[in-house]
């Protein structure tokens, strides 16, 4: 059974339909990179995934829970499912540690001791220890991401969900990032991903989703998407995407 | 056409430097001699100096402009030195002039208000009344201290309480939401004084458990505080309840959705969320504006003399009646303000300290 298990989701902000019949599967330990235009669907898609966001149609399982509108059933699921944003969200008047440790201490119930020590070890294996007391302030923009991702992988989720993570950085912060990623990948996270960095995608994923008008129009892994694309919609978004990139 | 030999000995700003020092020069004569024409007849009517500022100040502060203006015309097409230098000279005497009549005013003023003005220290700043009614006062201050520290500390959680009850989700708590706009409506709206009326001598009169009972009083260490006054500390936590639960929520609301959606999706539960991440922030941003409610509730403590609590401001009053002298009122606000200005101090260096902190530049 698949971990992740979306079928016909319908997603409408008033009369604007952002997501029309989704359905995707993702098994354990594989990374699916979602693409496609600005308003694709991609993000609602990903907040639907883990209940941030209220579907109007359709059901999605993760790990064999159902995603329902239940305050407290949604509490429990989103403990295996992390999301990290574009924008990083962390918490500014707490320090780099106790971002780490608030969803361990508080949701885990870890004690204070267990919960800087696993923190810490997180922080030493992406190099920001010495930033473990500083103030989100205090660092660059890929180092808050770097942190908000270890922020969710606190919680020892089973799915990753990563929102554009690197569209809010600056091109220089972009690779220390994605390298993060990439490492998150060879140990067998399993995740989800919007994305617009095509070579990314094509290198880490095992499995490409093109999402256009808020329906998954092409699916499969990156060598066929990205060189030969069964439809001509998505071979024109490629087009563009690359040209923007090479200007 | 106008002949070119005229123009070309005049600069095209004429005299004008000239006419300004004249001008100033005239302003500072007036003053002079203005100032002891007003002195002699303020000694015949006791107000002539008013003739006085009429003319001369008025006077002094358009030969300033004047200069300034000749001063512009001269240095815009840079012209001769020496006429600027006439101008800026023109310039110094108008202050001159200035000073001189402003100073004569206010001295004259003084002078011809001096009887006035003694009395006026002898109403309010006798120093005798103040030092003999401050024991009195000092301990009915005392009572006003009790009164604000239990009902800021009421107002603290009763303010957290209603913001939430306003900000609660879902069907089941539209009651709790209904309740908290009623609430701060009601109490927002009704003036400070009606509400102290109202429930410091109509709760008494109802059969409602614990408000209703003489005996209720309040004893926690050094503070000890009878039924009025706790009667007092419901109304004022009643009144000033309202107000800050509308500033906990503007502060609840102004931090960014985004950081719910961060606490939501690590696995917090909706109170935590707001327990651990969106309250701390929305507390920091608000600490202003509640300390100036916080400001306010302890000088409304004053207000319940209304009922008959012996605060400050009542034994103040007693002793100003019997002495026909406002001073001791005079010492009870001294005493006000000796603890609300370091207050606004202390909360615009918390304020700045934190900001400092938060948003230190990358190193």
């Amino acid at each position: 059974m698949a971990l992740v298990e979306a079928r016909g989701v319908v997603k409408r902000f008033g009369d604007n339909t952002v997501l029309a019949g989704v359905n995707l599967d993702v098994d354990a330990h594989e990374v699916v990179a979602l693409i496609g235009a600005s308003g694709s669907g991609k993000s609602t898609l990903l907040r639907c995934i883990n209940g941030l966001e209220a579907m109007n149609a359709g059901t999605i399982r993760v790990d064999g829970r159902s995603v329902l509108q239940d305050d407290i059933k949604l509490n429990r699921l989103r403990r295996d499912v992390g999301i990290v944003f574009q924008a990083y969200n962390l918490f500014p008047h707490m320090s780099v540690l106790d971002n780490v440790t608030l969803g361990p201490r508080k949701v885990l119930k870890l004690s204070k001791a267990d919960a800087d020590e696993r923190a810490r070890w997180l922080l030493e294996r992406i190099g920001l220890a010495e930033k473990a007391d500083a103030y989100p302030d205090r660092l660059s923009g890929g180092q808050q991401q770097r942190v908000a991702i270890v922020r969710a992988m606190a919680m020892r989720p089973k799915l990753l969900l990563l929102d554009e993570i690197t569209s809010a950085l600056d091109p220089e912060l972009v690779n220390e990032v994605l390298e993060m990623v990439t490492e998150l990948a060879h140990e067998g996270m399993t995740m989800i991903l919007a994305t617009h960095e095509m070579a990314f995608a094509r290198d880490v994923a095992h499995k490409v989703c093109f999402l256009h008008q808020g329906e998954i129009l092409e699916e499969g892994p990156p060598s066929e998407i990205f060189t030969a694309p069964r439809l001509e919609r998505t071979a024109e978004f490629l087009r563009r995407t690359l040209e923007a990139g090479n200007r | 056409m106008g002949s070119p030999a005229v123009t070309s000995e005049r600069p095209p700003y004429g005299r004008a430097p000239t006419r300004a020092r004249v001008f100033a020069g005239a302003a500072l004569g007036l003053a002079i001699v203005g100032g002891l024409v007003a002195a002699a007849r303020s000694q015949e009517t006791g107000n002539g100096f008013l003739a006085f500022f009429c003319l001369s100040l008025p006077l002094a502060i358009a030969s300033l402009l004047y200069g300034r203006h000749a001063e512009t015309l001269v240095v815009d097409v840079d012209g001769d030195e020496a006429d600027e230098a006439v101008a800026r000279s023109a310039r110094r005497i108008a202050v001159a002039a200035i000073v001189t009549s402003a100073a004569l005013t206010l001295g004259l003023g003084i002078w011809s208000a001096w009887n006035g003005l003694q009395d006026v220290g002898d109403t309010f700043f006798s120093w005798q009344h103040i030092k003999e009614s401050f024991p009195d006062v000092a301990e009915g201050f005392w009572l006003n201290i009790q009164i604000f520290v239990i009902a800021e500390a009421l107002v603290l959680v009763w303010g957290l309480v209603v913001a939430t009850m306003r900000r609660s989700q879902g069907r089941a708590s539209a009651p709790l939401r209904w309740f908290a706009i009623a609430y701060v409506d009601v109490f927002r709206g009704l003036p400070a004084i009606i509400t102290i009326y109202l429930v410091g001598f109509g709760l008494p009169l109802t059969s409602l458990p614990v408000v209703s009972n003489p005996d209720l009083s309040i004893d926690i260490g050094p503070i000890h505080l009878d039924q009025l006054a706790c009667l007092g500390i419901l109304a004022l936590t009643l009144v000033y309840g309202a107000y800050v639960a509308e500033v906990y929520r503007s502060g609840i609301e102004s931090i960014h959705w985004s950081q719910d959606a961060a606490a939501r999706g690590i696995g917090l539960s909706r109170g935590q969320s707001l327990r651990f991440v969106v309250v701390p922030q929305a507390i920091r941003r608000v600490v202003p504006p509640l300390m100036n409610d916080f400001i306010g509730l302890q000088k409304d403590t004053a207000l319940l003399n209304l009922l008959g609590v012996l605060e400050g401001f009542n034994i103040a009053r007693i002793y100003a009646g019997n002495s026909f002298n406002l001073s001791a009122v005079t010492g009870l606000g001294i005493c006000f303000l000796v603890i609300t200005i370091p207050m606004t101090r202390a909360a615009d260096y918390l304020v700045k300290r934190d900001q400092k902190r938060l948003q230190a530049s990358a190193g």
